[in-house]
């Protein structure tokens, strides 16, 4: 079955995992901005890594006829230092019109500081000034609870922002309701202990259904399988879910949401 | 669109195997922490929350997946200062 990896960090996978995802049936890849795994000293170092993200994947990504897509930010963590993060969300726009760039993101929180939410909030401000879509990434493990409810406070509390232009990502049991309810699109990560595994991702879909909802790997540094989103179609397929129902989250939802982006073509599928 | 969750005799046969081998992997942790030296002295709110976590799956209720989420969680506080829009 054809799929979408809306989350994935393929500047930390190897050229192999494309080939793997290729032959796994990925047709697409989404991939935010992200922590390099350590905290870097320049604005200069997030210019190049945006060039990264915006001239060298597509490439490497075409090599196995996938599509690379990429959002732009400074990641929560080094969000820490506002001053480094004011020049970082400065040199954004200069991006923007990349054609595989889809909007701001990932942001969001880490460990919930002041700092990070007021560099949360400049991340908006730009959003909200060039009608971008906007990736949240939710906090982990014991910080999730509390993120999640900062950052639908924040969003919530400015009236320019849509939430059918935003996707919460990393919901567990105990998010995914609240960012639904609140009308925004949930992304379910599919990574070992520290998140969501395809049994309870496929749990989460039977209790509150298949409208504005997607899977990713969020494949990175760390321990974790690109191939995370053809695990979770093998264990909707195991439970009888039909594959209309299946398609739909591994498929058609990440199109409907990426292509509310103002760079979004009919072009841009190129035959997907 | 909610999708038709499987009948309960079912998913126990799919998943009885599963559920044993991770009920014997937190046994054998619980048993290598009380191994170690300083066991008896052990005072820990992590260890607190798993015990209230074993407590908490032998209830009879429908979420007890996100009633371990929450008992994970740091609390939220609905005052917490807002960073206001610059529009």
């Amino acid at each position: 079955m054809n799929y979408i990896d809306p989350h994935i960090h393929m500047i930390s996978r190897v050229t192999d995992d494309y080939e793997r995802m290729a032959m796994a049936g990925c047709q697409a890849v989404s991939e935010p901005a992200f922590w390099a795994g350590f905290d870097r000293g320049s604005a200069a170092g997030f210019h190049d890594y945006f060039r990264h993200l915006t001239e060298v994947e597509p490439k490497r990504a075409a090599l196995f006829n996938i599509k690379h897509f990429c959002w732009l930010c400074i990641n929560a963590k080094e969000a820490e230092n506002v001053r480094l993060s004011r020049e970082v969300i400065a040199l954004i726009p200069e991006f923007l019109n990349r054609p595989n760039v889809l909007g701001i993101g990932e942001i969001g929180l880490n460990k919930n500081t002041a700092n990070e939410a007021t560099v949360f909030q400049e991340h908006v401000d730009l959003a909200m000034k060039h009608d971008e879509l906007i990736l949240i990434h939710t906090p982990h493990l014991e910080d999730k609870l509390k993120g999640t409810r900062m950052i639908v406070d924040m969003l919530k509390n400015d009236k320019r922002v849509k939430p059918e232009r935003v996707c919460v990502d990393h919901v567990e049991e105990h998010t995914v309701k609240f960012a639904k309810d609140n009308g925004f699109w949930c992304g379910m990560t599919l990574y070992p202990t520290t998140k969501c595994t395809p049994a309870r991702a496929v749990d989460i879909l039977e209790q509150y259904g298949t409208v504005k909802i997607m899977v990713n790997s969020a494949g990175d540094w760390g321990k974790s399988d690109p191939l995370a989103v053809p695990a979770l179609i093998q264990e909707m397929k195991r439970r009888g879910h039909a594959e209309n129902e299946i398609k739909k989250v591994v498929f058609d939802n990440p199109i409907a949401f990426f292509s509310q982006s103002r760079r979004w073509s009919n072009e841009t599928l190129g035959g997907i | 669109m909610t999708l038709a969750a499987q009948p309960a005799a079912k998913v126990l046969d799919a998943c009885f195997l599963e559920a044993r081998a991770k009920l014997l992997e937190l046994a054998a942790i619980l048993d290598r922490i009380h191994r170690g030296a300083g066991a008896d002295k052990i005072d820990d709110l992590r260890l607190d929350r798993i015990m209230a976590g074993l407590k908490l799956l032998q209830d009879q209720h429908p979420h007890r997946a996100e009633l371990i989420q929450e008992l994970f969680s740091h609390p939220y506080d609905p005052h917490w200062k807002r960073p206001q829009p610059k529009p």
